[in-house]
């Protein structure tokens, strides 16, 4: 195992495309045994089309792949498997009602299998490098971060000795991470070869050994890590220099826009999400809300805008133009718009909520406004000039105003979508994600217009993932973990431990280390 | 595909992967290409099986559609009543509620109208029996489609199978009507045309015709430039998005099967008022179902779908004529209307897809 300068995995001239889409050009990447490579692109670079390649999803168009020095044809996951490839998806493929040991022997073929034997076997893995976790739970008692466990023990235990890991950052807090972190460099110096996808900086430079950048589905080059820096690596993710910062303003005038006061709700499944929130958006100000994905961010924001049904609280809202004050709980959409409330909604699912991916722009644009006047028939003038007016002012790349927005790429989807929320000018706007898989230059462009926002007077609320972001966005940031309230904190003097522990806080009672 | 286990290092044979969409003259090009491919494989097929001429074959097609005045007419009624089926589903699957309930609302439509003509008939002037038909049927459609709009709507249940039992209770109402109100010992019930609906300048099928060519331009307004159709469209495409703007799902749903079940009415009231004067448990012949394919096949699309009816109906006509002049068992004309639109079908795939071979292949080391 100590033949650490060897090639573990090697790809030549990697070329796939779908249509007219180039996903990977000529790519062209190498990990030795022994070592952590990070890949590191934007959203829409091509990393996670590259490692679907190896590990038998897709079939490359052109170009070879090499493991121990000998060509191979990957066909299917399973080829990928017997060449000792193991994938940890970003979105979890386990069986909820099945116990960590049980997901872990899925599918093996052994004639004489014995359970008993298997868990003991997967128990020393766990222990050789330094898994923490109860196998015999069921998944579903799990957190995000020990499922995910479970997916690193299942391929190793199967024989892996190329790991890729698919974002595997994206769902763990601060003190999950560097647990990771750990297990990897354990893991590397055991001779695996480990691959990580990920766009985080900060995250590249602290574990991996090598980064190989891709832009645009090209293979830009690689570079040892002691000698890159933030800077140089953006550069090459990016292509020109850009700036990092985010400006924020001092919140002018603000008043109590929303005033959300104890409110619960339950999902279809009878399990209580929202459970006794309360918070005040304010004019003016941009309320961030952190939390592990599913933590109810999303029942939160649904419940304001009317699609969630609530069984306590209340959602008041503050007309400034009426100076009345109106309840929202348990209203629908329309009876919300009906009050005079202007209030936008950016949702997390793009084309499966907030745009209709087979309609053009112009079409989605009616969305909002269609049954404006008492017409039978449909206008579609105004939304046509709307729809071609945000073309221009965000630079949206399309075809024409008529082309299916399923078509654009994901951040002029979420450029329509952001357009059109905003011009109906509201007085409270609320974005949940609304960067997710957008690439830098989108993600500012989306950030400067929900500050532009913002010192318009809008209550701005943002539910957001990178806590960096969040820290460098918000006026205020709201906590939330397993539903509950955890802190409301100053985004001036924020730091990113005291989100990471509040995100974990009283989850369970036990797991806030 | 081309797997062959033991040898890893060999390429498949080939792959396939999306295209980007083609434009229209490519993609025209790609159609009547496999429509030629489909009379080349059908002639071959049929030069084996039969021994006879394609040419002769085909030629027998065509003139069982255009061969004559009459053929003619009754191609354009045989168009005019699929097509009004087609009418009638196509908002229902455009909302993607997959209402294969046809037949029966259809049906129903027809046995209202041959109720009102059989009791009412010589109980009131003919203008207003006309009016009481139409109301008759077009409700009777309606309830038959309503039925499971609303239990969907309400309960959730599985449109599909709901419409398709619906089929067989309508088909059994007509039976059991025929068994009850027929005397004579074949069991037919005898046309009633004295009740029918106006004939125009003498010709039967006319005002069929002119109905449908009328329902099809408003269907098409309906559903592209109205706020009702617009809705239609958002509902059927993500059921999410038309929540999330407030679009309220159940009545949407219960008021396009509204339409859709009238518009079933209206055909089972042209055929049993307009042309059978008359009604059997086949009145509606399958229309129900065949509805569905030109409905598709025309992306929903009602102008298009003249298209595709025109090219269902010519097949069925043009091979009962070939079944009847050379003598043959009508499945030789079933096999060549199942080739032809297996190729129109499967050329669909070639629009969206396309094939890659390696370039690479290796051969074995």
């Amino acid at each position: 195992m100590n033949n650490s300068n060897t090639i573990a995995l090697e790809c030549r001239n990697i070329t796939k495309t779908f249509g007219s889409v180039i996903a990977n050009k000529n790519v062209n990447l190498s990990v030795k045994k022994g070592e952590i490579l990070s890949i590191l692109g934007e959203n829409g670079s091509g990393k996670t089309t590259l490692m679907n390649m190896i590990s038998g999803i897709y079939f490359p168009d052109e170009g070879s792949i090499f493991v121990d020095g000998k060509e191979v044809t990957i066909r299917s996951p399973k080829d990928a498997f017997d060449l000792k490839i193991g994938m940890i998806h970003q979105h979890f493929k386990l069986v909820d009602v099945f116990s960590g040991t049980e997901n872990i022997v899925l599918g093996m073929r052994n004639k004489k299998f014995n359970i008993k034997k298997a868990q003991k076997e997967i128990q020393e893995t766990c222990d050789k490098y330094g898994f923490d976790i109860d196998l015999n739970k069921k998944i579903y008692d799990l957190s995000v971060s020990e499922k995910q466990t479970i997916e690193i023990v299942k391929v190793l235990y199967k024989g892996a000795d190329i790991l890729i890991l698919d974002e595997p950052t994206a769902v763990l807090t601060p003190q999950e991470i560097t647990k990771l972190f750990n297990v990897l460099r354990k893991m590397r110096d055991d001779g695996k070869a480990i691959i990580i996808i990920t766009h985080k900086l900060n995250e590249v430079l602290e574990i991996s050994d090598r980064v190989s950048v891709l832009r645009k589905g090209e293979y830009i080059g690689t570079v040892e890590t002691k000698n890159a820096t933030e800077q140089s690596l953006t550069e090459m993710m990016v292509g020109e220099k850009i700036s990092l910062d985010i400006e924020r303003s001092e919140p002018q005038n603000s008043v109590d826009r929303l005033i959300v006061k104890g409110i619960d709700c339950f999902n279809s499944d009878g399990i209580k999400v929202l459970d006794d929130i309360s918070f005040t958006a304010k004019s003016g100000e941009i309320l961030g809300i952190a939390g592990i994905s599913g933590s109810g961010q999303k029942e939160l924001l649904e419940a304001i805008a009317g699609l969630q049904k609530l069984s306590g609280g209340e959602v008041i809202y503050h007309n400034p133009k009426t100076d009345k004050k109106e309840n929202l709980r348990n209203k629908t959409p329309i009876e919300i718009r009906n009050l005079g409330v202007r209030l936008s909604f950016v949702p997390e699912d793009r084309l499966g909520m907030g745009l209709v991916g087979n309609m053009g722009i112009t079409d989605n644009m009616m969305l909002r406004s269609y049954k404006k006047g008492k017409s039978f028939f449909l206008q579609r003038k105004e939304p046509k000039k709307l729809a071609n007016k945000i073309i221009e002012d965000l630079k949206v790349v399309t075809p024409d105003a008529n082309t299916p927005v399923r078509r654009l790429s994901g951040g002029n989807v979420q450029k329509v979508l952001v357009g059109r929320e905003i011009a109906a000018s509201p007085t409270v706007l609320m974005a949940a994600y609304p960067v997710r898989g957008l690439d830098i230059n989108s993600s500012y462009t989306i950030y400067n217009l929900l500050t532009e926002q913002k010192e318009k007077g809008v209550a701005v609320i943002f539910v957001g993932e990178d806590l960096d972001v969040l820290i460098g966005l918000c006026d205020r940031i709201l906590v939330l973990s397993g539903g509950r309230v955890t802190g409301i904190v100053d985004g001036r003097t924020a730091k990113k431990e005291e989100l990471g522990l509040l995100m974990t806080k009283a989850k369970s009672g036990k797991e806030n280390e | 595909m081309m797997a062959k286990n033991e040898n890893k290092t060999h390429s498949p044979l080939f792959h396939i992967v999306k295209r980007e969409p083609l434009p229209w003259y490519s993609a025209l090009g790609v159609r009547a290409s496999a429509i030629i491919l489909a009379l080349l494989l059908s002639a071959v097929v049929i030069t084996i099986l039969t021994q006879k001429n394609p040419i002769e074959i085909y030629k027998a097609m065509f003139e069982g559609a255009f061969g004559s005045t009459d053929r003619i007419w009754n191609l354009l009624q045989q168009l005019a009543m699929l097509l009004c089926v087609s009418l009638a589903v196509t908002p229902a699957f455009k909302m993607k509620f997959w209402n294969i309930g046809a037949e029966g609302q259809v049906l129903v439509g027809g046995l209202a109208t041959v109720s009102v003509m059989m009791f009412l008939g010589d109980k009131m002037p003919l203008p207003v029996l006309l009016i009481v038909m139409i109301g008759a049927s077009v409700l009777a459609g309606i309830i038959w489609a309503l039925l499971p709009a609303v239990s969907k709507a309400l309960w959730n249940t599985n449109e599909t199978l709901f419409t398709l039992m619906m089929n067989y209770i309508a088909i059994q109402l007509v039976a059991f009507f025929l068994k009850k109100f027929v005397k004579s010992g074949s069991g037919v019930l005898t046309p009633m045309p004295e009740y029918g609906l106006p004939i125009i300048n003498e010709m039967p099928y006319l005002l069929n015709i002119i109905v449908v060519a009328v329902l099809t331009i408003m269907v098409y307004i309906y559903l592209k430039y109205s706020k009702q159709g617009y809705e239609i469209s958002v509902v059927g495409e993500s059921e999410n998005t038309a929540k999330y703007i407030g679009i309220n799902v159940k009545k949407v749903i219960i008021r396009t099967l509204v339409i859709s079940g009238a518009l079933c009415g209206i055909a089972g009231l042209l055929l049993v008022g307009g042309t059978n004067h008359t009604i059997s448990t086949t009145t509606a012949g399958g229309r129900g179902f065949t509805a569905i394919m030109v409905s598709w096949l025309a992306k929903f699309n009602p102008i298009v779908m003249i298209l595709t009816s025109f090219l269902i109906i010519f097949l069925e006509r043009g091979a009962e004529q070939v079944s009847s002049q050379f003598r043959l068992p009508s499945a030789i004309s079933d096999i060549i209307t199942g080739i032809i639109l297996f190729f129109i079908i499967g050329c669909e795939f070639f629009l969206q897809y396309k094939i890659v071979f390696s370039k690479h292949r290796k051969e074995n080391e």
